[in-house]
């Protein structure tokens, strides 16, 4: 990172995005954010509230109709396709509702893809992707197919792939959405031991039990973010 | 803060994918579904195997004829009567068309090596080893012939001697027989000077010869001077499979030469007297064999190539549409939009690859199948038979030009969300 100073992981300024068309539709209102780096953030919110819309955002998968995102410092505006897909594959690590492992390859092997993209010699692949199974706890799973693991494993191998590259912000997405209690309470455990570790966490989801557990917690409603009342 | 410089607008490197990550994940793409992708190289494995296969098979027929075409045929002339336009039978003027001197004028062209006339004798002549025995000679027949005539057959003599000029000349009552006839009339040696009987009158035998190299006929036969024949015959009958031939043993490549001389050498006053029939021309054969069927043939070929390219672009796009989430989540991952696209073109190419080494495998069994069920040889062209994968490559690579767009424009937002 930048010697002597340590900028934010996210740092939003005014960030907004409306959806151009008869009447252009905003899905999220100008937005200052700031998340530091180790804060565990919860992002709350109705469906259709513009959760998702910052997420993209904020990964990189969509652009800002007006302000300025930057990631550890980098103003992300104006950068091209194969600028954003780097620091996209690079500095963020992304866990989805669905999981979205590929159902022919090992837990290894899925954790080992999110290293085909961004130069990691073949030869330390495996080594990392064990190592960061072993991280969630799954060291004993690594030849495990998806479909013979449980949802809270399955999450927990997407959680290491998000993670084998040390991204510096882990972006998770409704992370457990499809899970039950006992798998959902398994996954956010190992969001608190990331977070103990230093990882900078997002959480975007519905559910206020599973905000609860952020540090600190941010809803939107109708495109608007506030910063909600402490409880 | 100073805006950096759009060249150098974040510190790490690219986003890359290497030939060898490229290939690996192409390839698992293919082996994850190892049915569904055998079905869909399943029309270019047949186009490039009929491919394969027709030219291969055109390729050991053509050959086949290539080597039937021996030697001996292609410098073996034979003349016969042409029938008349005046109406009389061939061979009216004694003893034929032939002149008397026809082995002498046939022996002065350039490139022939022996040549003569002779024909079958009229009548059913019988055969016997005594003067009053029974007929023994169902199945062999007596052939009239010069000495030019027995030369040009090129007799392989296990006995005695071939029939010279000194019998033709004199009219001797002498036999040359073939080994079968021999057998059958009981002649096995000839230091006795034994006599077979023709029509109940003895010939001495001369010789015995077990094989000859034109005129498989005369391998059930007896050879009698031509003279002797014509004494006691009389001419050759006026049926055209009956009557006299010339049979003209030519240097190799002399034949057409020589074919085009003989009716002139033979006859200057009516050349048109005969009908020459040169050695077949190896070029028309095969021609005719590689021209109509081959073409059919190949169109088919093409066809299933065509059913091919359609096969893999549509499984192609099939996957496409199935793995958008796979796509959301590379791009994810770090995957460019170049990324994407060189991944699922390389698994339409590596589909369409092997297909073709599949389809050319299978045509190449087939043609040595087919050539070693008919005891030919096989030959298959390498210039034909070793380019043929890659047309599966270039099909496959066509194939997947537009899906691989359609995967490459696949919005990682949706993608992401459609799982």
């Amino acid at each position: 990172m930048t010697a002597g100073t340590n900028p934010p992981v996210i740092a939003l300024y005014g960030v907004g995005r409306t959806h151009p068309g008869r009447p252009p539709v905003v899905a999220l209102r100008p937005t200052d954010l700031t998340v530091r780096r180790g804060e565990y953030l919860a992002v709350t919110g109705p469906s259709g509230s513009g959760k998702s819309t910052l997420l993209h955002l904020l990964g990189l998968l969509d652009t800002p109709t007006a302000g300025r995102y930057e990631l550890d410092g980098i103003d992300t505006g104006g950068l091209r396709d194969k600028d954003r897909s780097t620091l996209r594959g690079r500095r963020i690590g992304f866990v989805f509702q669905s999981f979205h492992l590929l159902p022919h390859r090992t837990a290894e092997e899925n954790v080992a893809l999110a290293q085909v993209y961004n130069r990691t010699p073949r030869r330390t692949r495996d080594a990392a992707a064990v190592d960061a199974l072993r991280l969630v706890g799954l060291g004993h799973r690594t030849d495990a197919l998806p479909g013979t693991m449980s949802g809270g494993e399955r999450q927990r191998v997407a959680i290491a792939r998000a993670l084998v590259n040390r991204p510096s912000l882990l972006l998770c997405d409704e992370p457990t959405g499809n899970l039950d209690s006992a798998n959902a309470e398994a996954v956010l455990a190992q969001f608190d031991a990331l977070h103990a570790q230093g990882y900078t966490l997002v959480v975007i989801t519905h559910d206020p039990a599973v905000a609860a557990r952020a540090e600190r917690r941010v809803t939107i409603r109708d495109g608007r973010l506030t910063v909600p009342e402490v409880v | 803060m100073p805006r950096p410089d759009r060249t150098a607008a974040i510190p790490e490197p690219p986003s890359h994918l290497s030939p060898h990550d490229l290939l690996t994940e192409a390839l698992s793409g293919i082996l994850q579904r190892p049915g569904r992708s055998l079905l869909t190289m399943l029309g270019t494995v047949l186009g490039i195997g009929a491919f394969v296969a027709v030219l291969g098979l055109t390729a050991t027929a053509t050959g086949q004829i290539g080597e039937r075409f021996s030697l001996t045929r292609a410098t073996t002339v034979t003349v016969t009567d042409r029938p008349r336009t005046d109406g009389t039978a061939p061979g009216t003027n004694p003893p034929s068309d032939f002149p008397t001197d026809t082995d002498h004028r046939i022996a002065a062209i350039d490139g022939v090596r022996a040549g003569g006339v002779w024909w079958p004798v009229p009548g059913a002549p019988t055969l016997s080893r005594r003067p009053d025995g029974p007929d023994e000679g169902t199945g062999l027949s007596v052939l009239a012939a010069t000495p030019g005539a027995v030369a040009a057959m090129e007799p392989a003599l296990t006995a005695g001697t071939t029939l010279d000029e000194y019998v033709q000349k004199t009219a001797q009552p002498v036999a040359l027989l073939s080994e079968a006839a021999a057998e059958r009339l009981g002649v096995s040696r000839l230091d006795a000077q034994p006599a077979v009987f023709i029509d109940r009158l003895p010939y001495t035998v001369v010789g015995i010869y077990a094989d000859v190299q034109r005129q498989p006929a005369a391998l059930l036969s007896l050879l009698i001077p031509a003279s002797t024949a014509l004494e006691r015959y009389g001419n050759p009958a006026p049926q055209p499979d009956r009557g006299a031939q010339a049979l003209v043993a030519t240097r190799i490549g002399a034949a057409p030469v020589v074919a085009a001389q003989l009716p002139l050498a033979l006859r200057p006053d009516t050349p048109n007297a005969f009908t020459v029939v040169p050695p077949p021309d190896p070029h028309t054969l095969q021609d005719t064999v590689t021209s109509d069927l081959t073409g059919l043939f190949l169109a088919l070929a093409g066809i299933c190539l065509l059913a091919g390219a359609v096969g893999i672009a549509n499984t192609t796009l099939v996957a496409v549409l199935e793995r958008t989430p796979e796509i959301g989540l590379r791009r994810s991952l770090g995957a460019r939009t170049g990324h994407i696209a060189a991944q699922f073109l390389t698994e339409s190419t590596a589909l369409g690859t092997l297909g073709g080494l599949i389809g050319t495998a299978l045509g190449v069994l087939t043609v040595l199948g087919v050539a070693a069920a008919r005891d030919w040889t096989a030959v298959l062209q390498p210039a034909t038979t070793l380019p043929a994968p890659l047309i599966g490559t270039v099909v496959g690579l066509l194939a997947g030009l537009y899906p691989a767009l359609r995967a490459a424009r696949t919005d990682p937002l949706r993608a992401l969300r459609s799982a």
